[in-house]
């Protein structure tokens, strides 16, 4: 169980001798309670405090880390079971599986997709973070499907998923420096595994027939004193890996058990068995609940364009607005002639307007200025989207020699800026838009002239 | 130790509520847990799945959908047979867009006597949806309640701006169901219901449309509003939040630029049918994990997908 302030306050030397950067030892208490900061902070601490301590306020659940370099990826470190809590923390990661078994045509074809998907969304990377490389039966294929994957090129982690030591033994000569996954624990050979991953640290997924098994297994692999594990949710039926999922979260979270406080893994490219439209559909639930690894057959645009949308969305903190970087985003190949808009820095904001002016098909060029990650009132009102905020961002973003056009378009929620901007940009002739962007295409169309 | 199941046991439950008539009466709510969590307690009536159709040829749809259709969809009444025979959906969403002022402009008359047809051909429940213009809606909503008297249709949806009228005839005078529709703010969706209370509408004729967003565009907001809807009406027993939720996925996902920018546009995106197929059921799935008891869709691959999905959940 969690242990209160006070609690942690009488294993204090209670000398408030501040060296922790807190002015008494009963705010640095309350602090270390609170999981704002580490109990090691205090370098007066008994070891046997210490070791008392620093188990009961370790995060409930684990965060474990794989992959090197711009590979790495953290999971797990979730501290609530609904976002507006708080925030989710690590945001889910997605794999693709390869095989063995797979012909060279299919590899071939899926890792073109992996490399093909690979774009930036509102200052986030997008793309198959994790190799997922599942051993079948042929080691020399396995072997040779490990080395081509590392020679491709693809910036991704790996995951072995392999119940094989021998094999993985051999596999882990070609990717142990890329601090691999090592996959497929369970009651029978977690001693071997631990034994092969102890020493380089690897997080081992385990996996068991039930949630009961599972549990057990963990229990005696924490016997073993290791703790980098991931968890298989299962993959005998959607209901059963979704039941799993809630249960694995929520007994860490709710029930403070950390038996089950590890990130989880779910094969979603098994449940969905070769549907597409039903990986993307499984892949969006856990997602939304609790899956921490997502295993997916394949990812082209189709997948990617919904999931990673909806994981930037889910895994942002609910107490700051989502913003785009301030600039000019041209949109529908814009050229000398075309005209300006401009609006707010809320990432909502742009996506609406962006996604109007699209299908308007009016080249245009849209800016967005600092504002402060608000609304178009908000920001107005908080005085982040004035007049001269406008006209400084104008003169200073260079729009002026992109386009020779000197029509700028505002919102129309603040028609009251255009005297204010006019003033500062009298080369510019400045139009108030609609007040909502579903007009804009309309709008933006009638004052070109066209139809 | 050994695993012990976690139950969370909530005090509150989601109203029954009953579209339709006769043998195709639809059942919605019901449940005291959230979705899918049977291991809780109990998950209601499940989640049914509308088919989008329009008053008018699809014109500005996907090529791939229009070619599902066909011929049927340059008439409405063929279009909801074809619709509810070969996809047999759990209810089917007509959608006035040909009524809108910016647009078409079509009389109210003419379209309650559409509606009427429609209802007439369709075994199966009919939501009705408006040009999300509420001096329009108003008026639409307001004639094809009382056309359809009896049918027990549900209005999709009245705003803070025109319930008063689209309640009261929908519910109190011609007997059907309203969608009270807020957008994305639990405060407001609950000041709704209150209003829609105050005309003596019970909680059983009312449905919630909180409001939604293609994922990837705020969908965060949508989530965490149901989330906590869900939590006030089960965990904290609050009745004016107690309605089920319908969620009109379509009206949205097929206008962003992942579904309708084209393939000569983005040819790096691949098959456009395929994007805006996925965005659909990605948010669809994504508004049901969180608390959605309909879900109104337009591609029938969606329904479909969604059908299963939620099958195989259950």
């Amino acid at each position: 169980m969690a242990m209160s302030g006070l609690d942690i306050y009488k294993l204090t030397p209670k000398t408030n001798c501040k060296e922790c950067g807190f002015p008494t030892c009963m705010a640095f208490s309350m602090k270390v309670a609170a999981g704002g900061v580490e109990i090691s902070k205090c370098s007066h601490m008994s070891d046997d405090a210490m070791a008392k301590l620093s188990e009961s306020t370790a995060p409930l659940m684990k965060v474990v880390t794989f992959g090197k370099g711009e590979t790495e990826c953290k999971l797990g470190g979730e501290i609530v079971l609904f976002r507006h809590e708080k925030t989710f923390v690590n945001r889910n990661r997605f794999a693709v599986l390869l095989s063995d078994a797979m012909s060279q045509e299919q590899i071939d074809a899926k890792i073109a997709n992996m490399k093909n998907v690979d774009y930036v969304r509102i200052g986030e990377e997008m793309r198959a973070e994790i190799a997922a490389l599942q051993y079948v039966g042929n080691k020399d294929a396995y072997l040779s499907l490990v080395s081509k994957v590392k020679a491709s090129g693809l910036k991704v982690a790996y995951m072995l998923v392999c119940p094989d030591v021998s094999v993985l033994k051999e596999t882990l000569e070609l990717v142990k420096d890329e601090l691999p996954i090592v996959f497929g624990a369970d009651s029978n050979n977690y001693q071997e595994m631990v034994a092969l991953v102890k020493d380089l640290k690897l997080p081992l997924g385990l996996k068991a027939p039930s949630l009961a098994e599972l549990y057990d297994l963990v229990e005696n692999v924490q016997k073993l004193d290791y703790k980098e594990l991931l968890l298989d949710i299962g993959s005998a039926s959607a209901r059963e890996a979704f039941t799993n999922a809630v249960q694995i979260r929520r007994t860490a979270l709710k029930e403070q058990d950390r038996t089950f406080g590890y990130p989880s893994v779910v094969f979603v490219n098994e449940l969905a068995k070769g549907d597409k439209f039903m990986e993307v559909a499984l892949a969006s639930l856990f997602t939304m609940k609790y899956g921490s690894l997502i295993v997916m057959d394949d990812m082209d645009y189709a997948r990617a364009l919904p999931l990673f949308g909806l994981r930037q969305n889910i895994y942002t903190d609910p107490q700051k607005p989502m913003r785009v970087e301030p600039e000019f985003y041209p949109i529908n190949n814009p050229g000398d002639s075309s005209p300006v808009l401009i609006t707010v820095d809320f990432a909502l904001t742009y996506f609406v307007v962006s996604g109007e002016v699209e299908r308007s098909k009016v080249p245009a060029w849209l800016g967005i200025p600092d504002a402060g990650g608000y609304s178009v009132l908000t920001a107005w009102a908080a005085g982040k989207f004035s007049g001269s905020v406008i006209a400084k961002f104008i003169k200073e973003s260079g729009i002026e020699s992109k386009t020779k056009c000197r029509k700028l378009i505002i919102p129309g929620k603040v028609a009251v800026l255009k005297g204010d901007i006019q003033d500062s940009l009298p080369d510019w002739e400045v139009i108030i838009g609609p007040d909502e962007a579903m007009h804009l295409p309309k709008f933006l169309r009638t004052m070109e002239g066209i139809n | 130790m050994a695993f012990k199941t976690s139950v969370q046991k909530y005090s509150g439950s989601i109203y029954n509520l009953e579209l339709g008539t006769g043998e195709n009466t639809l059942a919605l709510g019901g449940q005291n847990v959230f979705p899918f969590y049977s291991f809780d307690g109990d998950t209601g009536s499940g989640v049914k799945i509308g088919l989008e159709i329009l008053d008018i040829y699809p014109e500005n749809w996907a090529d791939g959908l229009k070619s599902i259709y066909g011929s049927a969809a340059e008439n409405t009444v063929e279009w909801a047979k074809y619709a509810e025979e070969k996809f047999a959906p759990d209810f089917i969403c007509l959608r006035f867009e040909g009524a809108d002022p910016n647009g078409l402009n079509k009389s109210v008359e003419e379209c309650a006597t559409l509606a009427k047809k429609v209802a007439n051909a369709v075994k199966l429940p009919l939501v009705i949806a408006g040009t999300q213009n509420y001096e329009k809606d108003l008026k639409l909503f307001e004639k094809v309640a009382e056309e359809l008297e009896g049918k027990n249709i549900l209005l999709l949806s009245a705003v803070e701006d025109n319930y008063k009228t689209v309640a009261a005839a929908g519910v109190t005078a011609y007997k059907h169901k309203v969608a009270a529709e807020s957008s994305v703010d639990i405060n407001l969706a609950k000041q709704l219901n209150i209003l829609i209370n105050q005309l003596e509408v019970k909680n059983e004729n009312i449905i919630m449309n909180v409001g939604t967003a293609p994922v990837g565009y705020g969908f965060e907001y949508v989530a965490s509003t149901i989330d906590r809807i869900r939590l006030a009406a089960l965990g904290q027993n609050d009745k004016t939040l107690q309605m089920p939720i319908i969620t009109p996925v379509s009206f949205d996902t097929w206008n962003v630029k992942e579904s309708a920018s084209t393939e000569e546009d983005s040819p790096e995106w691949g098959c456009q049918e395929e994007r805006g197929i996925a965005m659909e059921v990605s948010t669809a799935a994504s508004v049901i994990a969180v608390g959605s008891d309909a879900v109104v869709l337009r591609h029938p691959r969606s329904a479909e997908t969604i059908r299963a999905f939620v099958d195989n959940l259950k």
